[in-house]
């Protein structure tokens, strides 16, 4: 029997602590490893939270529960927020979390879904998760499967991979409504800023002219990524793809919005306006740990 | 051999190894409900049409897009469905082979990638379309397994064995006439190569439409007092080992020929096994380090020395020189 979320709410002031420890889980398990991906995966927590504890149908003690909706990680390089999000939801043990990017660890640097139960797929090259996302869909189709979700997460900066807006037709073509898109729309990519390396707006335009519905939203709201995955779930004219707006290295204040942290872990970076090397960690937790604080406060 | 059900050569018949898939994957399809075929804009030419129109609730056209070709075949891998991608080679595994890496070889997803249009026999096409080169792209990828199929009646057996098999696979297709040496008892088996015609001297190793080529030389040898030995090796990777190093023990000399790169290719397996297990003298046939071109198959083949009389020289060559 799988377990489904949906039918045991937890509430919003719950679902940001949650978040705020997978950001905490993100910075310990960066730190510890050495290399790695800190801004994309920081702004990513509160989506991640409300996935794993409300959105999706999902049973961590039973991760191939046959009704379970999937997750699709298409920006492998973000997966240190969904191995945190995993080990809260109890897939295995936080302690492994320190095995982040090791010799032999299950946590590959990129994800690897034959090393981890409850990975639905492999990735980190960019660009193929909506792809396999139109795959499981259409099999679904075929085998006259309704009420299973595929929601694939991907980043701004990957969609300009060709690859993408070839899996967007086709899901169009067919009318693949099951498919929930979430784009992590962070502004940043390596090189610098998605517009600077290559302008990708008017976003919603090009999903909208693809034959997309588009649900625009700020995605540190956890309350509108929810509200938006139900809207999501409701319609089914048209595969559906959430903008959501993120600050990349959210709630720790000297990476947010600075590109110089999409492929540098803390700890080892030399970026401007950061605290010294052995400090960076120390402080980004202080910083979490606050901001804890506050959660609690504004909800009492 | 008696127990291979070969045809003589004076009986050979003629068709291009795409039919035999086109036939074999609607077999597959009958056999198996898992079974589905995916195809970029080439129905007819790569033969997925028959399975298409007899299936059409199991068929999805992705249109020109191979790297998506492949990553949605994965997708439905991952539900359960064993999934035929085709296109032409040039552009699977050309074009999208590291989809092809990281979504079913290091994923470990059943897709099928079917090469059509591969090697000297695409013709007039040119270079851009003679994919020579996928052999050893494919083969150098782990978990894939690799088949190049002699004629049309194996390619339809080939493709039955793909359907039963739990890997990733390439298969490797021609698109004009091609010699048809083999019938529907002639044993397959992915992994396995076959002893086509015994002999004592030399050991010719060959696949695809060179096998027959071998077939022919090995005939016109023995009239020459070359007693050749013809291995078939239709699965390039996993190698069968064993049956070529059993008749290398007994030959100690050895010709391979594919249409294809002679780096990476089957000539290059052969040597690495032989290099490493048997070593001896070795003569690789096959394009050397360059492209296609404009022309009729026999005229590229001509060309490229592919002929029964340019085996006929190296076999003399190697038997002369010990």
């Amino acid at each position: 029997m799988g377990k489904n979320y949906t039918a045991s709410k937890l509430s919003i002031d719950k679902l940001e602590l949650i978040a705020n420890d997978i950001r905490q889980d993100i910075i310990k398990s960066l730190e510890e490893a050495g290399s790695g991906h800190s801004a994309g995966p920081l702004g990513l927590a509160d989506i991640f939270s409300a996935l794993y504890f409300d959105i999706l149908k999902h049973d961590p003690e039973n991760p191939n529960w046959e009704e379970r909706d999937i997750l699709l990680l298409s920006n492998g390089h973000c997966v240190p927020v969904q191995y945190a999000a995993m080990a809260n939801a109890g897939y295995f043990p936080k302690d492994e979390l320190k095995t982040l990017r090791k010799f032999k660890s299950r946590l590959q640097g990129h994800p690897e879904r034959e090393k981890l139960p409850g990975l639905e797929n492999t990735s980190g090259p960019l660009g193929c998760g909506l792809s396999q996302a139109a795959g499981i869909s259409l099999s679904m189709k075929m085998d006259k499967v309704s009420h299973r979700w595929i929601y694939t997460v991907m980043g701004d900066g990957e969609l300009n991979e060709g690859n993408i807006w070839e899996a967007a037709m086709l899901c169009s073509k067919y009318n693949l409504h099951n498919i929930i898109g979430i784009v992590d729309r962070n502004n940043i990519q390596i090189d610098g800023t998605t517009e600077h390396v290559m302008p990708l707006e008017d976003l919603k335009a090009k999903w909208e002219s693809f034959g997309w519905h588009v649900i625009d939203i700020d995605g540190n709201d956890i309350e509108a990524v929810i509200d938006a995955c139900s809207m999501a779930r409701a319609i089914v004219e048209k595969p559906i793809v959430i903008i959501a707006h993120t600050v990349p290295g959210k709630g720790v204040d000297y990476m947010e919005y600075d590109y110089h942290w999409h492929g540098m872990p803390v700890g080892l970076s030399d970026v401007a306006g950061a605290p010294p090397k052995n400090e960076q960690a120390k402080v980004a937790l202080k910083e979490l740990r606050t901001l804890r604080g506050k959660i609690r406060n504004e909800h009492e | 051999m008696k127990d291979l059900h070969l045809l003589d050569i004076e009986n050979w018949g003629s068709e291009p190894t795409r039919k035999g898939f086109g036939r074999g994957l609607v077999k597959a399809g009958e056999v198996n409900k898992q079974v589905v075929a995916l195809c970029a804009d080439l129905t007819g030419s790569v033969q997925i049409a028959p399975f298409a129109e007899k299936f059409p609730e199991r068929y999805v056209e992705v249109g020109i897009a191979e790297q998506n070709l492949v990553t949605v075949a994965s997708g439905m891998a991952k539900m359960g469905k064993i999934p035929f991608t085709a296109s032409y080679a040039a552009f699977s595994p050309g074009r999208n082979w590291e989809q092809i890496k990281t979504t079913a070889a290091l994923n470990n997803q059943p897709v099928k990638i079917i090469g059509a249009h591969a090697g000297l026999y695409t013709g007039p096409d040119g270079a851009t379309h003679q994919m020579l080169e996928d052999v050893a792209l494919m083969r150098v990828m782990p978990n894939m397994v690799v088949i190049v199929p002699g004629d049309s009646v194996e390619a339809e057996k080939a493709t039955i064995a793909m359907a039963n098999d739990p890997r990733p696979n390439y298969l490797r297709l021609a698109r004009d006439k091609s010699p048809v040496m083999t019938t529907d008892k002639t044993p397959f088996e992915i992994g396995k190569a076959y002893v086509f015609s015994p002999g004592q001297d030399l050991t010719i190793i060959a696949n695809g439409t060179m096998t027959s080529v071998a077939m022919e030389a090995a005939e016109k040898l023995f009239k020459d007092g070359i007693d050749a030995e013809v291995i078939h090796c239709p699965t390039v990777k996993p190698l069968d080992g064993a049956t070529i190093l059993t008749s290398v023990k007994k030959t100690k000399k050895v010709i391979t020929i594919e249409e294809a790169q002679i780096s990476g290719g089957l000539g290059g397996a052969v040597s690495e096994l032989l290099g490493e297990n048997l070593p001896v003298p070795i003569k690789r046939m096959g394009i050397k380090d360059e492209y296609g071109q404009s022309g009729t198959p026999e005229e590229l083949l001509n060309h490229y020395g592919l002929t029964v009389k340019n085996v006929m020289v190296n076999a003399h060559t190697l038997c002369e020189s010990k």
